[in-house]
């Protein structure tokens, strides 16, 4: 499966993969209902680091959709809300 | 539903409404493809602004060093003539500067980490934009409309993600940008005021200079004078001075010479 990190580019993942991050997309999930931004940067750079490690950049110049698109790793918990939500962080 | 999941969901729906205006199949490639194409030479736009912001956060780093460095000597003075409230008060200066000089240095680390990200994010996108291209060619070319439709379908939701993730990091780049103006501004300001002395006035008018100048004068003045008195007895003559009054006699002759032989 394909995982896009944005800012990032696109990563080639098993699917098994997913499993292990899940876990930490929940603490990410929490840390941003609780606004406990310490906690939310470590799930998020946990995240990303295991996205990174076990997967490989897709090729370049192919066009396909990602599965599961995450945040940029400098990205604060605003800007995720602002992405979850309406704002148009993602311009059009 | 998963966080990741959510943001997937969002962010394409947006990517796609974005591109989705045409009526035509055809019309929409060739309208996606325009739409990529500015999108480029907007990211390319986008990092020369991000190193033209980084030149000058250099450019501000540089002119606060030399004024620190400036200060330092000044302290390094002060302590000679042992005066050290004056190389206190130096020193004092020097240690607000550091502080400037740090903030600055993390600023540009940061700007030269948005320009790499956008070079990165502009040969994704080039490579996207080539594909897209491509398969564009060959869409108008093999495929029935029906089938087209499906084809466009996925070209289409492929490259709209990719220009919703350039478009966000030229957005984010720009505001990361326009911060760092800001304060830049306020450096830029703060060393026109004088309150950080600005190096290219070396000399010119800050307090400390002008004390140690005038002490320094002062000082140079009583070991004139004591070389002065040493000098009345003849053998303190330093061989230096002696060759200085043979060149000056030699010339003085010369001189006279020329006037000899002139229009007499």
């Amino acid at each position: 499966m394909i995982v896009r990190i944005l800012g990032e580019g696109q990563y080639d993942l098993d699917d098994h993969a997913l499993d292990a991050l899940n876990g930490l997309d929940t603490q990410i999930e929490a840390a941003i209902e609780s606004g406990d931004e310490e906690m939310f940067r470590t799930a998020l750079n946990g995240l990303l680091a295991s996205v990174r490690a076990s997967g490989t950049h897709h090729d370049m110049d192919t066009l396909d959709e990602s599965d599961m698109i995450l945040p940029p790793p400098d990205a604060t918990i605003d800007e995720v809300r602002q992405l979850l939500g309406d704002d148009g962080l993602i311009p059009g | 539903m998963s966080l990741m999941k959510r943001i997937s969901l969002i962010f394409r729906s947006k990517a796609n409404k974005a591109l989705d205006k045409a009526e035509d199949p055809r019309e929409t490639l060739d309208y996606s493809y325009q739409r990529q194409l500015e999108l480029l030479s907007k990211v390319r736009r986008g990092v020369a602004d991000v190193a033209t912001s980084r030149k000058r956060v250099e450019l501000q780093v540089n002119q606060l060093e030399q004024q620190a460095a400036k200060l330092q000597g000044q302290a390094e003075k002060a302590i000679g003539v042992g005066r050290e409230d004056l190389a206190r008060e130096a020193l004092t200066r020097k240690s607000g500067l550091t502080t400037q000089i740090d903030g600055l240095k993390e600023q540009r680390s940061t700007l030269q980490g948005e320009e790499e990200k956008l070079v990165l994010a502009q040969q994704r996108l080039q490579a996207k934009v080539e594909a897209f291209r491509t398969r564009k060619e060959t869409i108008k070319a093999t495929y029935t409309a029906a089938e087209a439709q499906t084809r466009i379908g996925e070209a289409m939701s492929g490259i709209g993600e990719e220009m919703g993730d350039v478009g966000l990091a030229i957005q984010r780049a720009e505001d990361k940008t326009a911060q760092m103006q800001a304060r830049g501004q306020a450096i830029d300001e703060l060393i026109a005021s004088g309150a950080l002395d600005d190096a290219s006035q070396i000399n010119a008018g800050d307090d400390i200079s002008r004390e140690l100048d005038a002490l320094s004068s002062g000082s140079d003045v009583e070991a004139e004078l004591a070389r002065l008195k040493a000098g009345s007895t003849p053998q303190a003559i330093e061989p230096g001075d002696g060759g200085d009054i043979l060149q000056e006699s030699d010339e003085v002759a010369a001189r006279r010479e020329a006037g000899e032989g002139g229009p007499a």
